[in-house]
């Protein structure tokens, strides 16, 4: 951990626009006397490791990153802990899109198909709508070939890329079927890579939730509490912080929950996602 | 009473959102507007937009049906307004007025956060830091700035019908060396009188529109004056003429001078008024209409921007009488730097004089000649009287000019 007073976060660098984020956020805690510095990582779960290692004290962590934290440090006897996250984190939905003219009318109609998902680990495009594509009975990979879209692997999903080529195949005819983010579903319409009419949702999964800032039980309670205060501040009408927020995509941080990740937890369990990093990390730490 | 929207069967990613947007305008924070519709995936839409938008979104898990006259629209949900959407112009400002003729419309000093808004915008707070260092209204502004652009702007011509260049005539071979000369000297000129206020244009706040577009409009004058000078050089000739160390010496002072006040002083008042007298000079005497008619067309542009010179100089003296030491050093200066230099390069001078003669017969020669030394008196005349114009004294007039660079620009 470090020593000193500065609170130091974690975050994936998934895109070039996380520099100017946090750098945002960095001047913006200090002008709020919170000693704040950052430190990137290419993927989550080097992300988790160093977390796990006391290399930082709080980790702006995916869904499927904060299970891996979440199981690591249980092994451990250790705790997590989901301290903050954004209100667009909360209540997602995926949905499985066909094209309109699909004979499909549920998820067992896919028997046989290929079905576009996006990243191998995008717990959105990928995790979450093959769990429900199993419970349908049609099991991935052995009823129903899956197409992956892996843009950035490690980054579990946070580029867009892998859902928009999907979509993509989709429409071009390469697949018969395609795996998104409810949100997603609109802005490809808007940006023209789906048409109004052209596709037809099939799927919608029940809600669930997305990041949240990750801390250890062994996190100095102080700085943790200012962080999450001055993150609870933010406001939207404060020009200083607006383009800061918009960047990240939010209007408004809330307390962090952990109620919404089960549909991700049994996904987890369903395809052993996670099994051998953890294994890994373990043997890595000599537990 | 509940507000409510009918949206059809026009879905969200057909821009149904609009109508969303329209109703919330009017709705208070934390407001519900029911939402109807039956496009197909209007809720799983309204529910993604609602959070992306900072609204929260309650499904109708019954659907109430809604009879309308026409098919029936099922109740999708309510959209509770969030704070967000007013958020965003909480703290706006409003960029000055559109309108240049209205008191206070242009501000002395504007923000540079308002950028690139067009003036009379309402511009959203927390805009990037735009860095105009020419940001003040007392430095660079002229009342005159859009009268002299709508001029400019009726007076474009198009050099491919502007000029009869099939009027082009053979000269004697002299004669033809000597139009294509000057014509070299004018482009060399011309290219320092486009690149001057075009840097000052990238330094200029857009907040003084008229002067933006004028300054703008000048580089495209001088860009076609380059365009026609070239053409009627390459008319008979496959090469041009000379390009000296000297010229080119005076001409980087103009490059090289910062400030705005400065350079134009040089620029347009002296080496642009004096290039007035030039071009009409060239246009009296040229051996052939097309080499007349690209002088008249030139001069014609030329004296605006020399009257934009004068009237944002006379503004700006008027604000701060101290820049008229200023500018007279800055002429002092610049002699100081030329001293050692040719100046006008001979085969100009000599160029000039074959020119206005049209001939080498050696009565022509003395009337080339006569002629201008008549052109330099009329250059000394013009800088004198707009001297005058900024205030300066009869004596300081006379001798500003008189140390005024021997490449005339």
């Amino acid at each position: 951990m470090t020593r000193d007073s500065t609170l130091v976060l974690g975050a994936v660098a998934y895109d070039a626009k996380v520099v100017p984020i946090w750098e945002g956020f960095r001047r913006w805690f200090a002008e709020h006397k919170l000693a704040f510095d950052y430190v990137l990582y290419s993927n989550y779960e080097r992300q988790v490791e160093a977390h796990l290692a006391g290399h930082i004290d709080v980790a702006w962590n995916s869904p499927l990153a904060w299970i891996e934290a979440d199981r690591a440090a249980a092994a451990r006897g250790r705790r997590a802990r989901a301290v903050a996250m954004r209100d667009t984190d909360c209540d997602l939905t995926s949905i499985v899109v066909v094209r309109a003219d699909s004979p499909a009318r549920s998820l067992a109609d896919l028997r046989g198909a290929r079905i576009a998902v996006g990243a191998g680990d995008s717990p959105q495009a990928t995790l979450i709508p093959m769990l429900h594509l199993a419970a349908a009975g049609v099991e991935p990979g052995v009823d129903a070939e899956i197409v992956r879209f892996d843009v950035l692997l490690g980054k579990h999903g946070d580029h867009i890329g892998g859902e928009r080529d999907a979509a993509r195949a989709l429409v071009e005819g390469r697949v018969d079927a395609s795996c998104m983010i409810d949100g997603n579903h609109l802005l490809f319409a808007r940006e023209g890579v789906l048409q109004p009419d052209a596709t037809r949702v099939l799927f919608q999964t029940p809600a669930y939730d997305h990041c949240n800032f990750t801390v250890l039980e062994d996190a100095r309670a102080e700085l943790v509490d200012r962080f999450v205060e001055l993150l609870l501040a933010m406001s939207y009408d404060d020009p200083a912080v607006r383009p800061l927020l918009d960047m990240e995509g939010l209007k408004a941080w809330r307390q962090g929950r952990t109620s919404g990740y089960q549909q991700l937890e049994r996904a987890v369990d369903r395809f052993d996602t996670i099994s051998g990093w953890l294994a890994r990390v373990g043997a890595a730490q000599g537990s | 009473m509940t507000r409510s929207i009918q949206l059809d069967d026009l879905g969200l990613d057909a821009g149904g959102h609009l109508l969303i947007k329209q109703a919330l305008a009017g709705a208070r924070a934390s407001e519900r507007i029911e939402v109807f519709g039956r496009a197909p995936h209007l809720a799983i839409h309204l529910a993604a937009w609602c959070r992306a938008a900072g609204h929260h979104f309650v499904a109708d898990e019954q659907g109430a049906v809604e009879q309308r006259g026409g098919p029936s629209q099922r109740r999708i949900g309510w959209v509770v307004k969030g704070v967000a959407l007013t958020g965003r112009w909480a703290g706006a400002e409003r960029a000055g007025s559109a309108r240049g003729s209205e008191e206070q419309a242009v501000v002395e000093a504007p923000s540079p956060r308002w950028g690139l808004a067009a003036r009379g915008a309402l511009v959203e707070a927390g805009g990037p830091d735009f860095r105009f260092p020419l940001g003040r209204k007392s430095f660079v502004w002229a009342d005159e700035a859009a009268r002299l652009y709508e001029q400019a702007a009726a007076a474009q011509w198009d050099p491919a019908t502007a000029i009869d260049w099939s009027s082009a005539r053979d000269l004697p071979d002299l004669v033809e060396d000597a139009v294509v000369q000057v014509m070299t000297y004018l482009i060399e000129n011309e290219t320092a009188a486009l690149l001057v206020p075009a840097r000052f244009l990238a330094q200029l706040h857009p907040h003084f529109r008229e002067v933006m577009q004028l300054l703008a409009i000048q580089t495209a004058d001088e860009a076609r004056h380059i365009d026609v000078f070239t053409r009627r050089a390459l008319l008979r000739r496959s090469d041009l003429g000379l390009s000296t160390v000297g010229g080119q010496a005076s001409l980087k002072t103009l490059l090289d001078e910062p400030d705005f006040a400065l350079a134009s002083f040089l620029l347009s008042v002296l080496g642009e008024g004096s290039f007035l007298s030039l071009l009409w000079f060239l246009h009296r005497t040229a051996p052939d209409p097309v080499t007349a008619d690209v002088a008249r067309l030139a001069a014609q542009d030329e004296a605006r921007h020399v009257a934009f010179g004068l009237a944002h100089l006379q503004r700006h003296l008027g604000n701060d009488p101290s820049l008229r030491a200023r500018l007279a050093t800055a002429v002092e200066t610049r002699y100081e730097t030329l001293r050692h230099t040719a100046g006008l390069n001979e085969e100009v001078f000599d160029a000039l004089i074959l020119l206005a003669a049209g001939s080498t017969a050696p009565d022509s020669i003395r009337r080339g000649f006569a002629a201008v030394q008549d052109l330099q008196s009329d250059m000394d005349d013009g800088r004198r009287r707009r001297l005058a114009r900024l205030g300066f004294t009869a004596a300081e007039s006379t001798a500003l000019s008189s140390l005024h660079t021997r490449n005339f620009m």
